[in-house]
């Protein structure tokens, strides 16, 4: 059967399962844009208001659902306007196939009308790229790009495809989808040495990250933890791997970390490290990092062993399958002194927290909630499944230090990119892709960068509860200024006289101011009553902390718990 | 310990996969001494060669980062016994007074000739790199006016092939 590029790009997605796309129309892709017309019953697309919140949406798809998300934008500004989506995804290791038009192939390099050169633009920020010249291997190409942002570490790839060879016809065979690259068995010596190690130490600390969310190893970690008497810590992009009222878990680690679990991992002399990347922001200055652990490390991406931080034992696997194996050879073993230990870090937590509420009384600003206060009441409000999305700043750390999480693939934030702007696209798509309420937050700066997407929540009436922590300022760069800068806040008070409420009503959906606990309370269980979105413009204190705080390039020797005066 | 070494890698014979390695090497900070590339005994295969300094970790790195380019077949380190070779094109001022001692400098390393004019010599030579360098430090007292370096090739020694590894 002879078929067009633009449907070749159509059924080759049905093909691989895709039921969703996001993007935005335009000249170089007009060809594809009448195929998802044509099929609009097949494959549904969603409008955003940019092309940067469609790439964010794919992003924010597969996060909440381990499904690889699609987005598609026009050739120049359409392609571009992707970028920052596509290295958000590319930092942390979103699988994703972002497909962009180009001018036809007689038009290529002549710098003509909305052409630009994607493929060496994404070079490196993609997994990889195609530019597509012939139709004939188009079906190949949208193919392996599915294989390779699937397999192993997962990652965005993108396929530049010109207009001619969209219009352009060839014949066109459905095939089955291609398996996932092959990734090596963990050799039996490897196994045997990480079981060792586990079974000589005397504080095992287990590390996970953003690799082990879709594994479905959630309970074997947890089990494990049991065997050896050890703890379970998280980096960012663990977050939701294990639920959050396990005993054994610690939370986060790193410069904002939960005390307890970087304390923890400071002084463990065994790290068990499983699908994570040892990043700055997680391991501080390198050289004091951990410097009394052995570690073990096991990895789906062989680069990733000894980048970052140096391993006594580095395992390139499937890391479901490595875990397993070790856990089942290690000895179960109890470890009383670190129990110990553990419970006292969990007590000075406890303490700092109590002495952060009670100094908050001391400030006389009752009346705005604290975001614990706020976080907790979106904890207590929320479904086990409910995605959280969020944006990136002091919100975004709060909401990962004290957002309970029962379920896997319930956190969406960018980490490695750190993307303000990001969360309204990933709130997109993840209630695209859950249809159910997703929870976005927010600060007032990075909700400014992408709110233009109020109008793709009211248009598709997706049911997104945005909860912005309205403080009227950037407020993390705000806290290293007054940290590092002599509290010189440099174009971080933003005097902007923006009407949230006023905003929403103008796009179409409801908004609703709340200046104390009771206020939002009211607010948020309104917008859970609500059937579409709903805004929440809650104000909060703009002298907030993100605590505890490892100062940049700092060690838990310089750990700040406390605001100072 | 910064130590100078050589990585072979096959890539996919396609337009646009030498700027992929190369852009790897700007992102991730790596300094390269010499590259060269050029056709196989595989059509479909093209091979890099790559000439750098570094340490261990900085070795191990490059072979990862290399490894993950879609686009890469395959890596490998050559170690101190690999054949290497490069080829030095070398234009040197032809004076009366020099002419003797630069003739004899071109005999004894066994290069050639390839152009002769009433100013200037231009010589080829090939060798491993050190044999390169020697024979440019002989000349330069006698004036070098342009030289072109191709980089180094290199194969393993013996029967295997990296291909086959």
């Amino acid at each position: 059967m002879k078929l067009s590029g633009a449907q070749i790009i159509i059924e080759t997605l049905i093909e691989q399962g895709v039921t969703d796309v996001f993007g935005y129309p335009g000249g170089q892709v007009l060809n594809i844009y009448d195929e998802l017309y044509i099929n609009r019953d097949r494959i549904h697309h969603t409008l955003t208001a940019h092309e940067q919140a469609a790439a964010h949406a794919a992003d924010g798809y597969f996060r909440a659902t381990g499904k690889t998300g699609v987005c598609i934008a026009t050739s120049g500004p359409g392609a571009t306007n992707l970028v920052t989506g596509i290295a958000t995804a590319m930092l942390d290791s979103v699988a994703m196939v972002a497909i962009t038009g180009n001018v036809s192939c007689d038009l290529i390099g002549r710098d003509s009308f909305q052409e630009i050169d994607i493929t060496g633009v994404t070079l490196p920020i993609t997994k990889h790229n195609y530019f597509v010249s012939r139709v004939e291997d188009l079906a190949d190409t949208i193919r392996e790009a599915f294989q390779i942002a699937r397999s192993g570490r997962p990652g965005p790839v993108l396929v530049d495809v010109p207009k001619d060879v969209q219009a352009a016809k060839c014949e066109f065979e459905n095939k089955e989808v291609l398996p996932l690259f092959e990734i090596p068995n963990a050799e039996e010596e490897q196994i045997e040495k990480a079981a060792e190690l586990i079974d000589s130490c005397r504080k095992p600390y287990i590390y996970v990250g953003g690799g082990v969310i879709g594994t479905g190893i959630y309970d074997d970690v947890i089990k494990l933890a049991e065997k050896i008497d050890g703890v379970i810590g998280c980096s960012l992009m663990g977050i939701s791997a294990i639920p959050t009222d396990c005993d054994r878990f610690l939370g986060m680690q790193g410069m904002h970390g939960h005390y307890a679990s970087s304390v923890a991992q400071n002084n463990a002399d065994l790290i068990f490290a499983v699908g994570v990347r040892f990043s700055d922001r997680a391991t501080g200055n390198k050289k004091k990092y951990a410097r009394g652990a052995k570690i073990i490390q096991i990895d789906v991406d062989f680069a990733e062993i000894n980048k970052n931080i140096g391993v006594d034992v580095g395992i390139i696997a499937d890391v479901a399958d490595a875990f397993k194996r070790i856990a089942d050879k290690v000895r179960a073993k109890k470890r009383p002194e670190w129990m110990q230990m553990i419970n006292q870090y969990k007590n000075d937590e406890l303490a700092h927290e109590r002495k952060a509420q009670d100094r908050y009384k001391d400030m006389g600003k009752g009346g705005v909630p604290t975001p614990k206060q706020i976080i907790d009441i979106i904890n207590e409000n929320k479904a086990s499944e409910t995605v959280v999305a969020t944006d990136v700043g002091q919100h975004q750390m709060w909401a990962a230090q004290f957002c309970r999480f029962e379920k896997a693939r319930t956190f969406s934030s960018s980490g490695g990119l750190g993307t303000m702007g990001y969360g309204m696209g990933a709130a997109i798509g993840g209630a695209t892709a859950t249809k159910k309420r997703t929870v976005l937050i927010t600060g007032d700066g990075s909700f400014g960068m992408n709110l233009n997407e109020l109008a793709t929540v009211v248009s598709y009436n997706l049911p997104v509860t945005i909860v912005i922590f309205n403080n009227g300022v950037l407020g993390m760069v705000r806290q290293w200024q007054t940290l590092f800068y002599q509290r010189h806040y440099s174009n971080t008070t933003l005097e902007r006289k923006t009407d949230f409420v006023k905003l929403a009503d103008a796009f179409g959906l409801k908004g609703i101011r709340t200046t104390t606990a009771e206020e939002f309370e009211a607010a948020f269980k309104e917008a859970n009553a609500t059937d579409g979105p709903v805004l929440i413009d809650c104000a909060i204190d703009c002298d907030e902390f993100v605590l505890p705080m490892l100062p940049p390039g700092g060690s838990m020797d310089d750990i700040i718990t406390e605001k100072g005066e | 310990m910064n130590n100078k070494f050589v990585i072979a890698v096959y890539v996919e014979n396609k337009f646009g996969v030498l700027t992929r390695v190369t852009s790897m090497f700007t992102r991730r900070g790596f300094n390269i001494d010499a590259l060269t590339v050029g056709e196989t005994e595989h059509p479909e295969y093209s091979r890099i060669t790559i000439s750098m300094s570094g340490d261990g970790y900085a070795r191990e790195q490059m072979i990862n980062q290399l490894r993950k380019i879609h686009s890469v077949k395959k890596v490998e380190y050559l170690d101190e016994n690999s054949l290497t070779r490069e080829l030095l094109l070398i234009k040197i001022k032809n004076e009366l007074k020099n002419r003797q001692e630069v003739l004899s400098a071109i005999q004894i390393f066994g290069s050639k000739i390839v152009d002769y004019s009433v100013n200037a010599i231009c010589v080829e030579i090939t060798g491993e790199p050190s044999k390169i360098n020697a024979f440019i430090d002989v000349l330069k007292p006698y004036g070098i006016i342009e030289m072109c370096r191709t980089g180094i090739v290199a194969l393993e020694r013996g029967e295997g092939s990296i291909l086959g590894k």
